[in-house]
């Protein structure tokens, strides 16, 4: 017995670093996607000199990061100068734990036993809630940062962070009770799970999908909505004091935001882990490869499926960046 | 009984209740005693989490998300974003003189005093453990009390909200001969 729960935790402890590193390494290629999607809209070659196709620009942009110096201003708030990117991460991290990113993976513990594990770090019955939660937090670490710097730019970059946010958490709220109302459910699992067959809630609820992603761009600070942050008024906006890895986490917190909403926009209005004809896929490698490993290989496949989703939401972010004009 | 037995006797939750109460009135305290009131405003952003984590204890992670997207998602932001422009850097000295300080003491006192005096006389409810149903904080069954049981006074509560709402955007409203700014 005491067996088979270690195992159920270790599978957990594996998904829960899984996901964590996969967050972090789809933040990273981000930037050079953003870069090479910038490219593209604008017909130029983008980063193309470290690696094969600029592949290691990341890499190499990370390094750079860390070996500038590390500039505290004089009359800046040392603590919460340090306080603010480290709330920034913190925040963009936490939001992905309620994320459903696949069915769930089947193991036998003993004879005969088998057990059920979520492809998911934590599945509460609360989840959109939890989402929402975190999300109003991480105003903060712009908040924080901004007002510590002693920079009136900076300050002003972080009133506007704030009121932004504020003001489309409310909508965003609205947009998702018309969901919860059709599920009946706060679980982002059980939202997913009922978008089976097709069902998927984009066609139900195409007004609430255009709410919800605009708000998720104002949210992001994504560039329609760059208030906070526009260069031709505010030099740099919340950040202009930052330098070295603290303006590095900034900016790589945004990435992830990005991937998370992308994630749940994926989750909440376009079926998740489903796709058309999974139940066939699943018969198939069932019937063909056994009952275990058959399930596992297809929970892969909807994972897999997810990710492309999301993805596809994270291009949809840089395709508005590059083709919009900002909004004032 | 000994200190040590105390901490070995405690079961998980009891010792996650006491590392919570002991972080809660820290920040507590923290909100009155810090000079900056930009750290004032973070460690109330702190107590309101510990109190969630206490909503969480009870089983009840409804009120716990609500507790911080409500007060520490939006109430404090506006706090924060209130103090932000006052700029209380170097000029709030003046305001503390030596009788707003005795009066203040003596008037946390007194209420220290009647809570203290109110508490000890007071007799604890206490439930079944048997009959006690841990699953009453769910959103489902908070959903069925407050929709069944208590339908008269959320609907009032709700039109009171309303009411304000509409208030402030009365006072917020542009006149016909403003200017925009």
């Amino acid at each position: 017995m005491t067996f088979s729960i270690d195992v159920a935790f270790i599978i957990k402890a594996i998904i829960i670093l899984l996901i964590f590193a996969i967050t972090l390494l789809i933040a990273t290629y981000s930037t050079y996607a953003e870069r090479k999607v910038a490219a593209f809209i604008q017909d130029r070659i983008g980063p193309n000199r470290a690696g094969p196709f600029g592949l290691l620009q990341p890499i190499a942009d990370a390094v750079k990061m860390f070996f500038k110096e590390d500039f505290i201003p004089s009359q800046a708030n040392k603590w919460l100068f340090i306080l603010g990117p480290c709330l920034s991460m913190l925040t963009a991290l936490m939001t992905s734990a309620v994320i459903p990113f696949g069915d769930s993976i089947k193991y036998e513990a003993a004879p005969g036993k088998v057990w059920d594990v979520a492809v998911q770090a934590i599945d509460v019955n609360i989840g959109v809630l939890y989402v929402f939660g975190v999300v109003s937090l991480g105003v903060y670490g712009i908040m924080v940062g901004g007002w510590a710097s002693n920079n009136k730019f900076s300050l002003l970059g972080a009133i506007r962070a704030a009121s932004q946010n504020i003001s489309y958490e409310i909508s965003m709220g609205l947009a998702i009770v018309a969901i919860l109302m059709m599920t009946g459910s706060l679980s982002i699992r059980h939202i997913v799970e009922q978008q089976h067959g097709g069902n998927w809630n984009i066609f139900y609820q195409p007004l609430g999908f255009i709410i919800f992603i605009t708000c998720a761009f104002a949210e992001c600070n994504r560039t329609p909505f760059d208030l906070p942050e526009c260069e031709t008024e505010l030099i740099g906006g919340y950040h202009t004091e930052y330098s070295s890895m603290k303006l590095g986490f900034y900016l790589f917190a945004e990435y992830i935001n990005m991937f998370v909403s992308s994630a749940m926009i994926a989750s909440l209005y376009f079926g998740g882990y489903n796709y058309p004809g999974m139940d066939w896929v699943q018969a198939k490698l069932v019937s063909s490869m056994g009952e275990i490993t058959g399930h596992n290989l297809a929970t892969l496949v909807g994972t897999l499926v997810f990710f492309g989703k999301a993805l596809f939401f994270v291009f949809f972010y840089m395709w508005v960046r590059w083709t919009l004009p900002r909004f004032r | 009984m000994d200190f040590s037995t105390f901490i070995n006797n405690l079961t998980p939750a009891a010792s996650f209740f006491y590392v919570l109460s002991f972080l809660t009135i820290l920040c507590g305290l923290m909100v009155v005693l810090s000079k900056n009131p930009i750290h004032s405003v973070l460690f109330l952003i702190g107590t309101f989490f510990c109190l969630s984590g206490h909503y969480v204890l009870l089983n009840a992670q409804f009120l716990a998300a609500v507790n911080i997207i409500v007060y520490a998602g939006a109430i404090m932001v506006l706090f924060l974003f209130v103090i932000m422009f006052l700029n209380l850097r170097q000029e709030d000295e003046e305001a503390k003189t030596n009788i707003v300080k005795i009066a203040a003491t003596i008037v946390g006192g007194t209420l220290g005093v009647i809570m203290v005096g109110v508490l000890r006389k007071s007799q604890f409810g206490t439930y079944n453990p048997y009959e006690f149903d841990s699953q009453v904080g769910m959103v489902e069954n908070l959903g069925s009390i407050l929709y069944n049981d208590y339908l008269l006074p959320f609907e009032l509560a709700s039109v009171l909200f309303l009411i304000a709402m509409i208030g402030a955007v009365m006072l917020g409203r542009r006149e016909a001969g403003d200017r925009h700014f």
